[in-house]
């Protein structure tokens, strides 16, 4: 059965959510959202059935707050987000990520992007955050970001419980070393190789002892997403599951 | 009764709001008052402050495409999957809004402050980020109960005039329902005024008398004002009573690419009224 880049993408991200007790999406993120929802549908599969708490903003069932937007961020300092995620117009080798634009002189940026979200927040609060961006180039992984909209972990005495995990993209997951400040190459998708990496990558990077493939779903998981996964982000998401999984919108 | 907070049409409530004036908005999907914003265009409102909480969408685009603003604080201007922004970038542009770039929480904090009527609010995360350089009004001390160093920032608080939203209803005394949406609740409280409301409808019923609607009410001492406006939210959508209309939305981002477009689009949709069909 041929997998899509998107379905690797939901896989990998289901499984880097398993150990989560409470999982947040932000906006304008099926493929997370989507990977968030496996999550859970593993979590109940278990025995006994585990609950898996996840809030997709943008959904309405799909919500375990009830008290507005303010609540993703209480909860976050609370300790009871496991895991957000965060992209970025650009993203660097330290792990800070820009939200805001690039070139020119703020706030005249030749390029402007919506904003910094809640990243300013989340990323030192929760702590497992995972960086997605599917663009893999070398205008996203830059040596330096324009802005930081919000800083990698580093030793600045800041009140900072959390930070990210890795990055995972279209190519590729990297792990963040954090002591270390730096990314670790730990799988390549398959059909792309490590060469095509580091061709991609503005910034340099650690290699783990030796990078496997990333796996992919199995045949009852390949199943899962195009069904039921399919269906619940729909909700949310109508445009990208028409894309995405024509037969299930 | 007396329905005296009624007023006769959206555009008396827009009277209320004068030129300079801040005001807070909540985001798509929460209640935003499009009908509201059209009548503040019409009007010809000047040098707004504008506090997006904690962002937005149409709503800042076409208010700052219109003019009508001179001091921006929001988290991101984004219309997600429905296209681009144009009018907020070509204001940044041209140096024509003043831009405070804020996180999610921090707006939401410093609203918190403003309903406490406290100068500032202490709040975590932001320092390391370029969001703090550019924020002359944060601050970074070190938390005075700590044993060892530990940074923390200050955020002042922020009172707008007034809150500006749309709900689905007002009952007979003028309370509002607001459902789950308990933000709309925090930004009413922390306006100095209160909060100018538009409503699909008045229903002749008491929202305070059962806990089950209390609950999601706004009562009306928050209240500055008050009108009627069906499809209030349009083209954005309310909870539980009508869906954003995407493709209008769409064909927005596309019209509002050039200044000429966005001059069509409001000529048609704000000042002719043009509503697409239901």
């Amino acid at each position: 059965m041929t997998v899509s880049r998107q379905e690797l993408l939901i896989h990998t991200i289901g499984r880097l959510l398993l150990p989560c007790r409470s999982v947040a999406v932000g906006a304008s993120s099926p493929i997370p959202g989507a990977g968030a929802l496996l999550a859970r549908h593993w979590a109940a599969a278990e025995t006994p059935p585990r609950r898996l708490f996840l809030t997709i903003l943008g959904s309405r069932h799909l919500n375990a707050m009830t008290s507005g937007g303010v609540e993703l961020f209480d909860m976050a300092a609370q300790g009871r987000i496991d895991a957000f995620f965060l992209g970025g117009g650009q993203i660097d080798g330290e792990a800070n990520i820009n939200l805001v634009g690039a070139g020119g002189t703020y706030p005249q940026t030749n390029v402007r992007w919506p904003g910094s979200f809640g990243s300013a927040y989340l990323y030192y609060l929760v702590p497992r955050v995972i960086l997605f961006r599917e663009e893999h180039s070398r205008r996203v992984m830059v040596p330096r970001v324009d802005f930081v909209s919000a800083p990698g972990p580093r030793a600045d005495g800041v009140y900072r419980p959390g930070g990210p995990v890795g990055l995972l993209t279209n190519l590729c997951w990297f792990s963040f070393d954090r002591r270390r400040r730096r990314f670790v190459l730990e799988t390549v998708h398959p059909g792309h190789t490590v060469e095509e990496v580091r061709d991609n990558t503005g910034f340099d990077f650690d290699i783990g002892g030796d990078v496997r493939t990333t796996a992919p779903p199995d045949a009852a998981t390949l199943e899962t997403i195009r069904g039921p996964i399919a269906r619940q982000i729909a909700e949310a998401y109508r445009r990208f599951v028409a894309q995405v999984f024509p037969t299930a919108a | 009764m007396s329905q005296d907070w009624l007023r006769s049409s959206v555009e008396e409530l827009a009277t209320q709001v004068s030129d300079g004036a801040k005001i807070a908005v909540p985001h798509d999907g929460l209640g935003v008052a499009m009908e509201t914003t059209r009548a503040l265009i019409r009007r010809g409102v000047r040098d707004l402050h504008l506090v997006c909480v904690p962002v937005s969408d149409l709503q800042a685009d076409l208010l700052i495409g219109a003019g009508c603003v001179r001091t921006l604080e929001t988290s991101a201007i984004s219309f997600g999957e429905h296209g681009t922004p144009h009018r907020f970038h070509a204001a940044l542009k041209a140096g024509t809004i003043e831009m405070r770039d804020a996180t999610c929480p921090a707006i939401h904090a410093a609203i918190e402050a403003g309903r406490k009527n406290i100068p500032f609010i202490p709040l975590r995360g932001i320092i390391g980020s370029d969001l703090l350089t550019h924020r002359s009004d944060w601050k970074v001390i070190d938390n005075p109960f700590a044993a060892h160093r530990d940074p923390i920032v200050l955020l002042p608080a922020i009172r707008p005039d007034f809150a500006v939203i749309h709900a689905p209803y007002a009952d007979r005394d003028g309370n509002i329902f607001i459902g789950r949406q308990h933000d709309l609740a925090v930004m009413a409280q922390a306006a100095i005024h209160g909060a100018l409301v538009t409503v699909e409808e008045v229903r002749d019923v008491d929202l305070l008398a059962s806990e089950e609607t209390a609950a999601g009410t706004l009562p009306a001492i928050y209240v500055a004002g008050s009108a009627v406006a069906a499809r209030g939210a349009w083209p954005l959508g309310l909870a539980d009573h009508y869906e954003t209309d995407e493709a209008h939305l769409r064909d927005y981002s596309q019209l509002a690419r050039t200044a000429d477009g966005f001059a069509r689009y409001l000529d048609e949709f704000v000042h002719r009224r043009r509503q697409a069909a239901e």
